[in-house]
């Protein structure tokens, strides 16, 4: 695989791929617009600068820094402009792909994220975050000649870099707004979903409050997603555009509790309500020990680091073990981050414990190179089968047994089977749960009339309809865990049929 | 944001405030609490009971003891100034109905947090005894209140400085020998007592309820960090509770999990966080009540 590959090599430092991207740009402008099909596949696709494996272990800095002026021109060269632009069907909110990575070949970068913006409210986070290689790289047709999505045109990147030239340069103008309306529409939640559904129905010119449980703004991408993939500026920069849109934002708001969605509706005067409130519930596993010290949720782990900013120990009040041997159960980006975290607050060695195998995994390939990079050492078909503790109830070990794939199931991976007998000890003093989360259930619990499925998640229409009138939903309380761009997607639709009830 | 209306300092350690928070004061119901931060970036979120709210006024109360940092940091504040993040009403509100006799234990500033729910008991046509305990006198609180409720109160301290020189469990066991026996024991103080109490009913089969305080962060049921044991089961205090069978609550291991940051620290930060939470521990009450 390539990011074995990729392990192996030297890390290459930002000025190297910066000067070599700059000579490459140098021969091929002149030749830009004629450059054949064939020579376009011999460009080399351009590497992420990151920071340098070792040194990132110690501190919470971004590990991607972004790709340089000539190395998004160079790579955006790579792009064929496919006529089918089979990209643009791999991206869940269809960005004119093709259109915005020749604006950015020719070095028009306002024109490129101009595009972008058309279809994406997010670009400087799904441009780090969205799992690219299974969604519009995967359909890149270089990558399929290439026969390899890591060769694919890294669209991703691109994305994000000319979101950060725009911010970085100071020129991303907060979206026209509407002569005000007179209505209202409450937005619960201020994660990506509601983020998007704000912006958009402002837009219209109706007003709009976010409410947010939490003291600050941003959901997942603030408490979940750590700094070193996700800076909290970016984040607050797009909080900043959507106040200066007119949006109020209420934190400390638990709708529920603090108010109940009918009281919203019904007292306080609101239209039109969007419930964007995320996933919830972190699942553990229901095995012996799960509740000895030292044990966490990913979210608990995640939030104490990120949002209570434990990770500044010099500084912060909220307190994070810091745990010499950690192992982290689940492969998807929530494990991951957690790993990484672990990484960061000075575990000598941290395990990933994950049931199936490497291919399975949920998480983003970078997200796997890059804890691979920092250390993190991988167990597949390994799971816990209970966790031991001390006299002081403090975990010390992890029974795990051993699994093999089996035939597939309905999600079409193979399952995988325990080998009776399989048992062995693995000694941590920390273990973080990472197996998923379950959909928080104060909302619909405390507002009759709004239907759930099975998993609790809000059932709502392909607009975003609910089962009551003027409540719309979407993001992870509908999806289940889902991904930010999905959200955002949701937030969209569910804004644009808000804006239609509105409307009349 | 809430503004502090009125601040009284109780006992040497322990504070009442008002405070200003119109929605919270109309929604909560006894046995509800808040999360609230006082120093809005570095500083972390603590759940505090909400001891009485007056919807009129928009006001609710609450009552502490300076135990860590935060407490600290909260009791420095003084009237007309503002807690930065106050969010609630959290957890599920306590089933009020006409049990017949329920008898309220409180130890320590365990008192105020059981205050509102002895109220609505109360007007739910209960008959109410009372048992109150502190370590000593001076840290006994909202005695009148809770006097003016009662059809019966006894008062006791460790040290005899004032009623009975006993434990709570004393009396506690008084009244469940008694021919007319308690039909719910409602027990609220620091997670030993609330044990011991849940351990004195027990073999009379009187149900009984506890209210319990383990460390939480969003107070939402996001992180699980304020999970316990209950029944064999694991519970999410913040959503699940507070209050839960005291019969069938894992104490032994809830206590461990309180006691996790005292461990492992290393830097000198977390020393701070170990001081802190073992005078929390040797302290009667815990952060929440
Ligand atoms: C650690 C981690 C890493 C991830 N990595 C990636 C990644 O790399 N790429 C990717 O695409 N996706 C990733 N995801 C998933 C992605 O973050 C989510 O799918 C996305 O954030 C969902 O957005 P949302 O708007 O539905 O909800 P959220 O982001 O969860 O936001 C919901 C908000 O609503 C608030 N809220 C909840 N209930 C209430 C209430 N009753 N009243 C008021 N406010 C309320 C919450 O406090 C929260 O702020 C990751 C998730 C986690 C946890
Ligand atoms: S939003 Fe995500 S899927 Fe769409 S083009 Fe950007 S990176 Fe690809
Ligand atoms: S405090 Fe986080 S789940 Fe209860």
């Amino acid at each position: 695989m390539n990011a074995e590959r990729e392990l192996d090599a030297p890390h290459s430092t930002p000025e190297q791929l910066g000067k070599s991207a700059k000579a490459l740009l140098a021969r091929l402008e002149p030749l830009h617009a004629s450059l054949t099909p064939k020579e376009r596949l011999a460009i080399p696709v351009q590497e992420m600068p990151s920071q340098d494996p070792i040194s990132r272990r110690h501190n919470m800095d971004e590990v991607a820094l972004g790709y340089t002026p000539e190395q998004a021109r160079v790579e955006a060269m790579r792009c064929l402009r496919c006529k089918s632009a089979p990209c643009v069907k791999g991206c869940p909110v269809r960005i004119r792909i093709p259109d915005f990575v020749a604006s950015t070949a020719e070095g028009n970068f306002a024109d490129a994220i101009k595009i972008i913006r058309e279809n994406s409210l997010l670009p400087a986070v799904c441009g780090r975050v969205c799992p690219q290689e299974i969604q519009c790289q995967k359909e890149c047709t270089v990558g399929k000649s290439l026969k390899s999505v890591d060769k694919a045109v890294m669209i991703g990147r691109l994305e994000r870099f000319v979101a950060d030239w725009e911010r970085e340069n100071g020129l991303q103008k907060p979206p026209l707004v509407k002569p005000e309306t007179g209505k209202k529409v409450a937005v619960v939640g201020s994660g990506p979903a509601g983020i998007t559904c704000a912006a958009d129905v402002r837009r219209e010119g109706h007003a709009v409050t976010i409410f947010e449980a939490f003291h600050k703004t941003g959901g997942v991408m603030v408490y979940g997603i750590p700094e070193f993939r996700l800076p909290k500026r970016i984040v607050e920069n797009e909080i900043g555009i959507l106040e200066s849109m007119g949006v109020t934002i209420t934190t400390d708001f638990v709708v529920g509790r603090t108010r109940s969605l009918a009281d919203l509706m019904q007292k306080d005067g609101f239209h039109a309500v969007f419930v964007g409130s995320g996933a919830g519930l972190p699942k553990f596993m229901n095995i012996e020990g799960e509740n000895l010290v030292g044990v966490f949720s990913a979210n608990e782990y995640l939030t104490r680091s990120n949002l209570m900013r434990a990770y500044d120990a010099e500084n912060a009040d909220t307190p994070i073990m810091r745990a010499r041997k950690v192992a982290v159960l689940g492969g998807g980006n929530v494990a991951m981050d957690a790993a990484r975290t672990a990484v960061r607050l000075g575990a000598q060695e941290v395990h990933l414990v994950y049931r199936r195998t490497e291919a399975e995994m949920p998480a983003r390939v970078e997200e796997v190179r890059h804890a691979k990079e920092e250390g993190v050492i991988f167990h597949i078909l390994q799971n816990a089968k209970r966790l031991i503790g001390d006299a002081s109830g403090h975990v010390t070990a992890i029974e795990c047994l051993r699994y093999e794939l089996g035939d597939p199931d309905e999600s079409g991976r193979r399952r995988p089977v325990e080998i009776p007998g399989s048992e062995f000890v693995m000694p941590v003093d920390a273990v973080i749960v990472a197996i998923g989360n379950e959909s928080n259930p104060l909302i619909s619990h405390t507002t009759p009339g709004l239907i759930t499925n099975r998993h609790g998640n809000i059932v709502t229409d392909e607009t975003g309809k609910t089962s009551i009138e003027g409540v719309y939903a979407g993001g992870d309380i509908v999806l289940g865990s889902a991904t930010v761009i999905l959200a955002m997607g949701q937030g969209r639709r569910a804004a644009a049929a808000i804006n239609q009830r509105l409307a009349c | 944001m809430a503004r502090i209306m009125e601040k009284k300092q109780l006992s040497g350690e322990v504070f009442m405030i008002r405070v200003h928070a119109p929605l919270i004061a109309q929604e909560r119901k006894a046995g509800q609490f808040v999360i609230l931060q006082v120093e809005p970036i570095f500083g972390e979120r603590i759940p505090l009971t909400i001891a009485d709210a007056d919807p009129a006024a928009g006001t609710i109360t609450l009552v502490f003891q300076t135990v860590g940092k935060t407490t600290h940091a909260l009791a420095e504040l003084n009237e007309g100034q503002d807690i930065p993040h106050l969010c609630g009403p959290l957890g599920r509100p306590t089933h009020i109905e006409k049990f017949g006799l329920v008898v309220c234990v409180g130890g320590g500033i365990g008192v105020a947090p059981l205050h509102p729910i002895a109220k609505a008991l109360k007007h739910a046509g209960n008959r109410l005894s009372v048992i109150m305990g502190a370590r000593s006198a001076n840290l006994l609180i909202f005695e009148k209140e809770m006097s003016a409720l009662a059809d019966e109160i006894i008062v006791c301290t460790d040290d005899g400085s004032r009623g009975r020189k006993a434990l709570v469990t004393e009396p506690l066991k008084e009244l469940c020998v008694r021919p007319q026996k308690p039909d719910l024991v409602v027990a609220i103080g620091p997670p030993i007592m609330m044990k011991f109490c849940s351990e004195t009913t027990r073999p009379f089969g009187i149900p009984t309820v506890v209210s319990l305080n383990t460390i939480m962060i969003d107070g939402t049921g996001m992180c699980g960090g304020c999970r316990v044991t209950v029944g064999g089961r694991t519970k999410f205090v913040c959503v699940d509770g507070p209050e839960f069978d005291g019969h069938q609550v894992d104490f032994d291991n809830m206590m461990k999990r309180l006691a996790a940051y005292r461990n492992h620290e290393n830097t000198a930060h977390e020393k701070c966080h170990l001081e802190k939470e073992l005078r929390a521990l040797r302290e009667t009450g815990a952060e929440k009540t």
